[in-house]
């Protein structure tokens, strides 16, 4: 089962090679992670994306908690939460292709955010299938380059 | 505020710790602690390699239950230490090790003698500081002395840059360490303690399965009386031994690959496990499916990542072992209806069974002639001694032997390397616990091959008059790789014969130590006998039996019911 971790952690150097470091030695996996400032400059906020069954999750997040450097671990998936990924795609954009591509970008919602003779850069944001689907709909066409951010995530705020 | 060096600082830091003796080993990275040093009245142990160093400081450690701490250089120092601080880290035993480290500017440039200790310690501290703010200094050191001896201990490096110890900078009032990221739980919940309390009131065939916590948490006495007032039979793992009397007639010793018979039959029949401050390793389990098929599980443990790791926990209890025990012992004290002879009785059958599996298979061992089995010197060492003095192992046949044949009735008084397996670990660890209680007999079981490992550390002994013996159980192989050999490689054995072995006597004395030999089983008790009687190191070389097994045996990845008798 696929989970997203958001972990608070103080923003010193090393505490985030702890966290992968863990990862690794443990065996566990990762399948992306984010990690930038949170407001307060002395933490910072990381998403983590994991696989494994219950037991493994829960050893993930109690190992995580073990770290001196992590404040808080909380597992978004487990309640509603939005998450998002943002991805850079240079795709082949020649004179029987261009509109095509326009067409698919704007689809998605996605902005052109470079442009040559012969390729545009576009930018696309969205939860993981999302990000999937416009990769698979313009490799095609023809994908010349690829950045993606991998996953950030937030829990959605209580109905009442 | 006062102002002074990084280097007073540090000195000023270890006596606000109470920090009386500290093992190191000088370099240029930390000349200027070591100045500072000489003029304090910490006492420093001048060990002969950085491994030694950190092996005392835990030896220290171990036989105290203070935090031990070590001082290395920068560079190849600091390497030498990692395996201390990894054996360590295993068996979660409190530390603070100090590295020298270039200069701030010269961080990454591969100066000489650099290295990122930080980097390569990360996986195997508890956790660890590059100080690269003079400010930050004293406040990293307290918060590394309370991080190490908190919640589960372990060790705690810190990095010093040679111009932060240089450095001048303002010494803070001293105020209890608080962080907000690291709180660890001492409390039991008083619900969990009500569950287990009840599942015990319930069992029929209840077993206790002790570990390191036990000793850790100064333990022993909640869980003897717990043990006595509800008669359940303990079992101890290597860590545990002493955590329990092992001549209190409850105790069934070890269990695991090379527990008793007794152990791992009734563990594997029990209706209620109750695992106090272990964690369930594979030594311990062997096939994890067949292990305690039909029990019950309360686990006791500090550790929240210990909970479910291995074996799924029905009742779990996080929280300080001695007070999570002090809580159950309440619980049937404030039972009205609690009756100690009504759950004696109850458990009679089962200590019935118990007394049958230990009379069917004893720890026991056949001896052939004059050969001197080491089991029996083990034996002897223990009539001795009366089960008295500090051990410490090293590892490999001699370990297990050791942890079967000597009868530890009190807690610190086996130091093992258990987690990790480290030879070489305890001659050092020997020298560490004899500087912390000069007048306590301290006793290295040590095999041939594990001697070797930091056998140049006689020089420190000798250099402090730390009068430490060293049982060498000699059977010219790395006996516990050819007992497998023999057992499961058809004999063939690779590079597990010592075809160069120094005499140990003769070492000795080079040393300045006393040497002593036994080749038959009569000269046993008087070799021992002179050996602990003199007053000076002492190594007793005892040829064993040479293809001597350790037995019980569950070989690895079996259920621990399908054990290799004598
Ligand atoms: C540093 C280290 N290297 C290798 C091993 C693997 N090992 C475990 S027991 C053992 C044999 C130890 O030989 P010896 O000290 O003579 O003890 P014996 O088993 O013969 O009593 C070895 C090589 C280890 N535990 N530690
Ligand atoms: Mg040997």
């Amino acid at each position: 089962m696929k989970h997203t971790l958001s972990v608070l952690l103080q923003n010193k150097p090393g505490a985030l090679s702890r966290v992968t470091g863990l990862f690794s030695g443990r065996g566990f996996n990762i399948e992306s992670l984010c990690v930038a400032e949170t407001l307060d400059p002395k933490v910072s906020c990381l998403t983590l994306v994991t696989r494994g069954d219950e037991g493994i999750i829960e050893q993930i997040t109690k190992q995580l908690h073990k770290l001196i450097d992590v404040i808080k671990v909380s597992d978004v998936s487990e309640g509603e939460f939005v998450e998002r990924e943002m991805v850079l795609i240079r795709v082949k954009a020649e004179a029987g292709t261009r509109a095509e591509v326009l067409r698919v970008i704007d689809i998605f919602r996605g902005k052109v955010v470079d442009v040559s003779p012969t390729t545009y850069a576009v930018e696309v944001t969205g939860p993981e299938s999302k990000i999937k689907a416009v990769i698979d709909i313009l490799r095609p066409i023809g994908i010349k380059e690829i950045v993606r951010t991998g996953t950030i995530a937030m829990a959605r705020a209580p109905k009442k | 505020m006062s102002k002074m060096t990084g280097a007073q600082a540090i000195v000023k830091c270890l006596q606000e710790e109470g920090v009386n003796t500290i093992f190191g080993f000088p370099g240029g990275a930390v000349i200027d602690l070591y100045d500072e040093l000489l003029d304090s009245d910490i006492k420093h142990v001048l060990v002969r390699h950085e491994q030694g160093a950190v092996h005392a400081a835990d030896g220290y450690a171990r036989a105290t239950g203070k935090t031990g701490v070590a001082l290395l250089t920068s560079g190849p120092g600091a390497t030498n230490g990692v395996t201390g601080i990894a054996t360590a880290y295993m068996d979660s035993i409190p530390i603070v090790v100090f590295t020298g480290q270039v200069p701030r500017a010269l961080i990454g440039n591969d100066a000489f003698q650099e290295v990122d200790i930080v980097g390569i310690t990360r996986p195997c501290t508890k956790h660890n500081y590059l100080v690269s703010d003079p400010d930050d200094l004293v406040p990293i050191i307290r918060e590394a002395f309370y991080i190490a001896s908190s919640g589960r201990p372990g060790p705690v490096l810190i990095d010093l840059p040679k111009d932060v110890v240089a450095a001048t900078i303002r010494f803070p009032e001293k105020k209890k360490v608080r962080m907000q990221t690291y709180q660890p739980n001492y409390e039991p919940h008083p619900g969990q303690v009500d569950k287990a309390c009840r599942a015990i009131a319930k069992a029929k065939r209840p077993v206790l399965y002790i570990g390191g916590g036990v000793i850790l948490s100064d333990a022993h006495k909640e869980l003897t009386e717990l043990a006595e007032k509800t008669t359940i039979p303990v079992t101890m793992t290597l860590m545990g031994l002493g955590g329990f009397p092992g001549t209190n007639p409850l105790s069934m010793g070890m269990l695991g690959m090379h527990g008793s018979y007794a152990s791992n039959m009734a563990v594997a029949k029990s209706d209620l496990l109750i695992a106090v401050g272990a964690r369930f390793d594979d030594r311990i389990t062997g096939r994890l499916d067949a292990f305690a098929p039909h029990a019950k599980i309360i686990h006791i443990d500090i550790d929240p990542t210990s909970i479910s790791k291995n074996v799924e926990v029905d009742i779990p209890i996080v929280a300080d072992c001695k007070l999570a025990l002090r809580a159950m012992n309440s619980w049937f004290d404030d039972w009205a209806e609690f009756d100690a002879r009504a759950f004696a009785d109850k458990h009679q059958p089962w200590l019935e069974q118990i007394k049958e599996w230990n009379e069917k298979h004893p720890l026991t061992y056949q001896q052939e002639g004059d050969v001197i089995k080491p089991q029996y010197v083990i034996e002897k060492l223990g009539e001795l001694t009366g089960g008295d003095a500090i051990i410490t192992t090293e590892v490999g046949q001699n370990q297990m032997w050791t942890a079967q044949f000597y009868k530890f009735n009190k807690p610190r008084h086996l130091l093992t390397s258990g987690g990790l397996g480290t030879m070489g670990y305890g001659l050092p660890a020997a020298i560490g616990a004899k500087l912390a209680f000069p007048d306590a007999m301290v006793i290295d079981v040590a095999g041939d091959g594990s001697i070797q490992m930091n056998i140049q550390e006689l020089a420190t002994a000798k250099q402090y008059g730390a009068n430490v013996k060293v049982v060498i159980l000699n059977n010219n192989y790395l006996g516990m790789v050819r007992q497998w050999q023999e057992l499961f490689y058809n004999r063939r054995y690779s590079a597990t014969v010592m075809e160069v072995t120094p005499d140990f006597v003769e070492l000795a004395k080079a040393y300045g130590a006393a040497g002593l030999r036994a080749k038959t089983r009569d000269e046993v008790e008087a070799v021992l006998k002179e050996g602990l009687a003199t007053d000076n190191v002492v190594i007793m070389d005892f040829a064993i039996s040479r293809e001597e097994g350790v037995f019980p045996m569950v070989p690895a990845g079996k259920a621990t019911t399908e054990m290799l008798l004598v």
